[in-house]
């Protein structure tokens, strides 16, 4: 469904901060796959959905979505597949608007003309949407978005995203700034949605025992790399225990062919 | 005495409200202004003077400002100019394009010509000038007041009020933040035209130079507004602009008739309103913070 090709991206090139933040990665993500990714600070996971996402640029290496090329196609045009969610809350909704009028925004992809779609059915309908998250939040349509609490915030995102049925989810660390009790939830909610609505997705996670429990397929980046790639039965088996030994050892592995080149 | 505050205030309203539309929708403080309420004013007298008829000369206008405030946007977002920067090199391309608009002059009378104001007053017949004038001001006001109202509940006009909340919303919701801003800046300085082509046939003539100094004018009257009325609904919103552009006029025409008092001239009337947005700023800044401690102890 989403292809990469050899994609790279440099930051600040031909200067002394040059910055190789994704180096060749080949990526093929099939359609109703979830994939957890993990890895280090700087590993470049954040710049690989920058990537995906368009609102960077590869400096190098193809896209592709649907077979459809798009390594220079803006980000506002890639929208209409993909459906993103920051680990920032704040970003996903505008808080000085009320609830009925962010869910406005969110219910159709593209440029908006002069219909009104804010009517009492409409209202009538984004209640019913709203209510299965059990927050109370189909009785405050007209209430700032502001006045929400960071999960009911970033739940809220997940649900106007989820019902805009992007081909692609990408979820950046998306319960990371959410205290446990949130993050729980809006995690569980995730998982939910994902599965009802047969979606694809990618999911950043700095938890590995998240990234293990969660998805089908599993990413592990370093460098820019992706050092990891596994799904299936092979997914299923992994603790936290194995997958930090692999870390290691592909690592080191690399440690021992780098001295290897060296001292010869 | 009153009713020419008002209709002062009305007429400026109309402007406050394009101001409103820049820095607080679109969160882009345009600098346009200075330049279009000038171009409004201009293109106004110059189609009357030329018997384009009022209807013809005050439409005209409006699209006038609209394409200056285009300009500005389309600099800002094809050449990825700081937003005051845009603003400010339309601004002043404006001053020239003023005076060819006006005939290679600075300003222009609007003597012995119908406009407007004139057509308002026969119009009224008995009634009093000044009573005749403030009726069809709140009406045309109040008009362009709902029609703003209206689009901001359309799905085009939400979109528009969380781009200066949210940039990153927008795009991921599939919409080009750049022809938001070229649609936001031109519905701005084509209100903005709007009440410099009023102001000119109201005071009889058009001046290159009628708009110096209206953007911090324009912006003060924004920020009175906002501690008259505390709302997140558009009519409110909108409501409270005109009724701070009509505070400001009138605390203008205090201070322009009582400030000798404290050996004030008309003069330091600048310096006063831009005094006033410093402390509305400041005053505001201080309400935020205070929310937000509240907010958090909660
Ligand atoms: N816009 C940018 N300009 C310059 N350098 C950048 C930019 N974005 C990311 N980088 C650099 O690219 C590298 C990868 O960053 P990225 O944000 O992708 O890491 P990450 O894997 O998401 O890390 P984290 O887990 O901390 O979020 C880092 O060295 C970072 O400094
Ligand atoms: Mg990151």
């Amino acid at each position: 469904m989403i292809k990469l090709e050899h994609i790279s991206k440099v930051f600040h090139p031909a200067t002394v901060n040059e910055n190789l933040a994704i180096n060749d990665v080949s990526l093929t993500v099939n359609s109703g796959d979830f994939i957890t990714i993990v890895g280090s600070n700087g590993a470049g996971k954040t710049t690989l959905f920058n990537l995906i996402s368009g609102s960077l640029f590869p400096s190098g290496g193809s896209l592709r979505i649907h077979d459809l090329e798009m390594t220079r196609v803006p980000e506002f045009k890639r929208s209409k597949y993909i459906g993103r969610i920051f680990q920032d809350p704040t970003l996903g909704t505008a808080a000085n608007m009320s609830l009925e009028d962010n869910m406005v925004i969110c219910s159709s992809k593209g440029f908006k003309g002069l219909k009104m779609t804010l009517n009492s059915a409409s209202r009538k309908a984004f209640s019913e949407e709203l209510r299965p998250l059990a927050m109370g939040l189909e009785d405050r349509l007209k209430d700032n978005v502001g006045l929400l609490s960071g999960g009911q915030r970033q739940a809220l995102t997940l649900l106007m995203t989820v019902l805009s049925r992007p081909d692609l989810l990408l979820l950046d660390e998306h319960t990371a700034a959410l205290d446990p009790r949130n993050a729980q939830m809006v995690l569980e909610m995730t998982q939910r949605f994902i599965t009802d609505y047969n979606l694809t997705a990618m999911m950043i996670t700095h938890n590995m025992k998240h990234a293990i429990d969660y998805g089908n397929r599993l990413l592990m980046m370093d460098k820019g790399e992706i050092i990891l790639d596994v799904s299936g039965e092979e997914k299923r088996r992994l603790t936290v225990d194995t997958l930090v030994k692999k870390f290691h050892e592909i690592r080191q592995e690399e440690f021992a062919s780098d001295e290897g080149l060296l001292s010869t | 005495m009153i009713e020419g505050i008002l209709v002062d205030g009305l007429i400026f309203a109309l402007l406050a409200l394009g101001v409103f539309i820049s820095f607080r929708i679109l969160d882009f403080p345009d600098l346009t202004v200075d330049g279009s309420f000038a171009t409004g004013a201009a293109i106004a007298a110059i189609c009357i003077i030329n018997g384009l008829g009022i209807f013809a000369a005050t439409v005209l206008a409006f699209i006038g400002g609209a394409v200056a405030g285009a300009a500005t946007a389309t600099i800002h977002n094809k050449l990825k100019l700081p937003n005051l920067l845009s603003g400010i090199l339309v601004m002043t391309m404006l001053y020239s394009i003023n005076i060819r608009i006006l005939g290679g002059r600075a300003n222009i009378a609007l003597l012995r010509v119908d406009t407007m104001i004139t057509k308002v007053i026969g119009f009224g017949g008995s009634l009093p000038r000044e009573y005749t004038l403030l009726i069809f001001m709140l009406l045309f006001v109040g008009i362009i007041k709902i029609l703003i109202d209206i689009f901001f509940r359309t799905d085009l006009g939400i979109t528009m009020g969380a781009l200066g909340n949210n940039e990153q919303m927008i795009k991921t919701n599939g919409v080009n933040p750049e022809t938001m801003k070229v649609i936001g800046l031109s519905l701005s300085n084509g209100l903005v035209a709007l009440s410099g082509a009023i102001l000119g046939q109201y005071q009889g003539f058009a001046d290159a130079k009628l708009g110096q100094g209206m953007i911090v004018e324009g912006l003060a009257a924004v920020m009175l507004g906002e501690f008259l009325l505390r709302s997140n609904k558009i009519f409110v919103i909108t409501l409270r602009v005109v009724l701070g552009a009509i505070l400001y006029k009138g605390l203008m025409f205090f201070g322009r008739y009582y400030g000798y008092y404290i050996h004030m001239t008309p003069s330091d009337l600048k310096l006063i309103t831009s005094v006033l947005v410093i402390v509305s700023l400041v005053i505001a800044r201080s309400q935020d913070a205070a929310g937000q401690r509240r907010k958090e102890r909660r």
